[in-house]
């Protein structure tokens, strides 16, 4: 007979292996929509999956079919005019507009296979096989934050931490252990009473010194305490240091005279790449932005890109104003430090080295991880580069690429964050 | 009178459903419908996605295809673009079909009369699946498969198993047998004898490969000639899976899984028409039924009708919704013209079906549901009533022409055309090119030969080479397609070297 069943409660994901396999099988085609993908997006705008588009062709399932061409003749509902032997001129160029299945297969536009991949699907792709570099914090600061867990149980402890269960668990035992040989002991003296011949008289000495003993016995199973200070058990908590889960960006960018609107573009595109990297890391991630040319300012993400200055450069402006916002705003005991600069390599001769200090001595204790970008074709400009190369060498978790073009954003950002083969 | 609704509002129950399969049941059983046991599973939006992309098999092995099927269902569902079928039914004992939560409790009920009673009767009766199916063991097989294939994958690689199925895949149409009648496949027997296949085959293989002649005294030139296999082959699974001299055992056995689950699926894909047209007759006539004994009430009826009308809708051929012609109304309309002709015969219903007009309409109903193939089906029954009803035309279409022509359309002149061209159309043979292995170069380089029958001078389409690449991947050796017109003429039109 008919048995109905509720099936809604078995797993859903039955197609999760299917859908992973597909995903697998195209990581080439996915990543290449996922880079395009990119450079559409703001900065902050990353909290989403994406729709991706791929050539059908390319993974098409082919059969054998029966192509265009030839003699069919095929039937069709609803007509209107048409009588029989009535001419119909042949649309130009295909086999009939009206035609189906078989006309199709002729492939003339094939459609793009277009489907969604989840937030987490779409970041795996695009940070495949990168990693970020000192994930351990710094320890520079003493002041490291706590949070209590539960470990376990103690003998001490305040009157409110004390855990009933335990402590009444433990003086059961204890009464337990305490009572029951002077129990077992009573029972084979009551006993003994019992079976002594019943003509004895009440009050022979044996029945006397048996009752003496029976009454002490019981004084002394009565005075195993019911509870005792020595049962008391307390919730142990424990002070755990919290990981560090935020992280602070900042973006330092060059806007002398010299960055034109395509330098820009790259600098922006390589710091949201930075983002969407660190957000995989982190919890939460602030953003802080400082322009520059002769003197630094911090703006929020809309002045930072679009609006236009000149002037020379002083780089050193800026890595000041840095040393300063983390000193006032971001202790590094709260916060994992990162920094990405932009730049076109042009910088006032004698700052450099100035910068180099800077680096070195105030900015790179404090810091995850420094990443320079110089943008440009060619030879530098200044000699920012050489000075920078210095700190390089000085400081591990700091690292300089040089892009020339759109299509080396994502290489270099790569070749920064790539896994360290150990 | 209302005390006898089964229900009074949409929203269903379990016990409801209970309610309304025991009637419906009742009632096909009046009608003298035989079923195999019914198992109904309610299943969510989600899960159905998940039964959809694996073509409903409840159990299936694992492969990117299907992920690729999963994701553009859920794409084209999440964005509206199309509705979810209301059910699906697998063809098994006992007759396992799912009804979505989201349905109300007269799109259940429906579901119940279609595919619990509709599709069930047909799965057990009708003599295709009677030959090529068994009912009893294709859920087990599908789980033997699914592990077998996943032991593969543990052993071999999963992109090996991935690069085999997909080449197996493209040629899973031609892993039919079409005349012969295939064992009955059963979990036990097939664990048991696929150790014995895994043993014997490999001794098979070489000797067809011996290089050493045999007999001597037959000169070179004649074996030459003799063709191999003697007979073309129309199986070309089978023929890889008995015969490919390079594949490994288990790659053997990954192609017989292929082969028998495209088996499975032939006579679903031979009986669209009938099935889904029997389907919705006995929707229609059952549910009409509880109505017309007071166990449903107009407001149910009036969703059935509209849900029902949607089913049946057939646009017209310049409509921009039309899609070819919908399987669904056409069988519905032959049969319920089936019913019409033997209630209430006209003249010319005695005139064209003389055995039909007047008869029984449930033995003769009956008999049509067992019988018959798509392309049989309509040959013998599309009555000139359902041609003019459906506005049926054809056009002829030659590309040696300048123009199509309107070969015939739905008058007295037109009918015999009509109904013949469109029982061709369902001809599963002449809507798939007709490819049959032809010969091995068993002496030379190994190669394959398949000839390709043009019919009406329709050549290949433009698929097949990717398609060849999979073939000569599966062979080990060159492949090749020799395409014959309608003349006799021959001519090389496809070839694939060996890697």
């Amino acid at each position: 007979m008919t048995q109905i069943i509720d099936r809604r409660l078995n797993g859903k994901n039955k197609s999760a292996v299917n859908r992973q396999k597909f995903i697998r099988r195209y990581k080439k085609h996915l990543k290449k929509a996922v880079e395009k993908a990119v450079d559409k997006r703001s900065i902050t705008d990353i909290e989403r999956g994406e729709r991706v588009n791929i050539p059908a062709g390319d993974i098409s399932e082919p059969t054998f079919g029966i192509g265009a061409g030839g003699i069919r003749d095929m039937v069709y509902p609803g007509n209107e005019e048409f009588a029989q032997g009535d001419q119909i001129p042949r649309p130009p160029g295909g086999n009939g507009g009206s035609g189906k299945g078989e006309a199709s297969d002729s492939g003339e536009g094939e459609d793009e296979f277009a489907f969604s991949l989840s937030r987490e699907e779409f970041m795996d792709l695009f940070f495949e096989d990168l990693e970020l570099p000192n994930l351990i914090k710094t320890q520079l600061a003493t002041e490291t934050q706590f949070k209590k867990v539960r470990a376990g149980y103690t003998h001490s402890g305040s009157p409110s931490n004390i855990s009933v269960i335990r402590s009444m668990r433990g003086a059961m035992a204890r009464r337990i252990a305490l009572a029951s040989p002077l129990k077992r002991k009573l029972r084979a003296l009551e006993e003994q009473l019992a079976s002594l011949p019943s003509q004895q008289t009440p009050d022979s000495a044996a029945v006397i010194t048996l009752k003496e003993e029976i009454k002490q016995l019981k004084e002394r199973i009565r005075r195993v305490p019911y509870i005792d200070t020595f049962d008391l058990r307390y919730n142990n908590r424990i002070d755990q240091p919290i990981p560090t889960t935020q992280a602070v960006m900042f973006c330092l960018m060059d806007v002398s005279g010299s960055m034109g609107e395509f330098e820009k573009e790259i600098a922006k595109r390589f710091f949201i790449m930075l983002h969407l990297f660190l957000s995989r890391a982190y919890e939460r991630i602030e953003l802080v932005f400082i322009r520059h040319h002769t003197a630094a300012k911090e703006v929020d993400e809309e002045e930072f890109f679009y609006s236009r200055e000149t002037g020379g450069t002083i780089v050193s402006s800026a890595l000041t104003m840095l040393a300063d916002i983390v000193q006032e705003r971001y202790p590094t005991s709260e916060w994992n430090i990162y920094a990405a600069q932009a730049s076109d390599g042009d910088n006032w001769g004698d700052d450099s080295p100035r910068s180099r200090n800077m680096l070195i001595e105030k900015i790179m204790p404090y810091l995850q991880y420094y990443a320079y970008i110089e943008i440009g074709e060619g030879s530098p400009i200044g000699n920012l580069w050489q000075e920078y190369e210095k700190v390089s060498t000085a400081c591990p978790n700091f690292a300089m690429e040089k892009i020339s073009g759109p299509a080396e954003i994502y290489p270099v950002f790569r070749k920064l964050f790539e896994k360290q083969s150990s | 009178m209302s005390a006898n609704y089964l229900s009074q509002t949409s929203e269903w129950t379990f016990d409801l459903l209970a309610d309304y399969d025991r009637e419906i049941g009742r009632i096909a059983a009046d009608f003298g419908l035989q079923t195999y046991p019914n198992q109904i599973e309610v299943i969510s939006a989600e899960q159905m996605m998940d039964a959809y992309s694996t073509v409903g098999m409840p159990v299936g092995y694992h492969h990117w295809s299907f992920g690729k099927q999963f994701l553009s269902v859920e794409q084209k569902y999440r964005r509206g673009h199309m509705g979810l079928a209301y059910e699906i039914v697998i063809n098994s004992n006992p007759c396992i079909a799912y009804l979505m939560e989201e349905n109300s409790m007269t799109m259940q009920a429906l579901v119940i009369a279609h595919a619990s009673y509709g599709h069930n009767s047909f799965f057990r009766n009708n003599y295709l699946f009677q030959t090529w199916t068994n009912a009893d063991s294709i859920i087990d097989y599908l789980l033997f498969a699914k592990n077998y294939i996943h032991k593969c994958e543990e052993r071999y690689g999963a992109d090996e198993v991935e690069a085999l199925l997909d080449s197996c895949h493209t040629l899973s149409n031609y892993g039919v047998d079409r005349y012969k009648r295939p064992s009955k496949i059963s979990l036990h027997n097939e664990e048991q004898s696929q150790k014995a296949r895994e043993a014997h085959l490999q001794s098979q293989v070489n000797d067809l490969w011996r290089t050493l002649p045999s007999d001597n005294s037959k000169p070179d030139e004649e074996a030459k000639e003799a063709l191999w296999p003697p007979e073309p082959q129309e199986n070309i699974l089978y023929f890889i899976e008995k015969n490919a001299p390079l594949l490994e055992n288990w790659q053997r056995e990954v192609i017989r899984i292929v082969r028998k689950i495209s088996q499975y699926f032939y006579p679903q894909r031979q009986t669209q028409v009938m099935n889904e047209g029997w389907a919705t007759f006995w929707h229609y006539t059952l549910i009409n039924q509880l109505y017309d004994e007071g166990l449903v009430n107009d407001g149910f009826m009036m969703e059935f009708l509209q849900a029902h009308t949607n089913v049946i809708y057939q646009p017209p051929f310049n409509h921009p919704y039309y899609s070819g012609l919908n399987p669904y109304t056409l069988g519905f309309n032959i049969f319920q013209d089936l019913r019409r002709m033997c209630e209430n015969p006209t003249a010319e219903d005695r005139d064209y079906f003389p055995d039909i007009a007047g008869s029984d309409w449930l033995k003769t109903l009956d008999f049509a549901m067992r019988n018959f193939k798509d392309e049989s089906f309509i040959a013998q029954y599309l009555s000139p009533k359902v041609i003019r009803d459906m506005k049926l035309f054809s056009v002829l279409d030659d590309d040696a022409q300048n123009n199509r022509e309107v070969s015939a359309i739905h008058n007295e002149n037109g009918y015999k055309h009509i109904r013949h061209t469109l029982a061709e159309q369902y001809n599963l043979g002449s809507r798939e090119p007709n490819l049959q292995i032809y010969n091995v170069d068993r002496r030379g380089d190994r190669s394959l030969t398949l000839r390709y029958e043009q019919h009406h001078r329709r050549p290949l389409n433009r698929e097949s080479d990717k398609v060849l690449k999979h073939l000569s991947r599966l062979w080990g050796f060159a492949v090749r397609i020799e395409s014959v017109d309608d003349q006799g003429n021959i001519e090389v039109t496809h070839e694939q070297r060996a890697d």
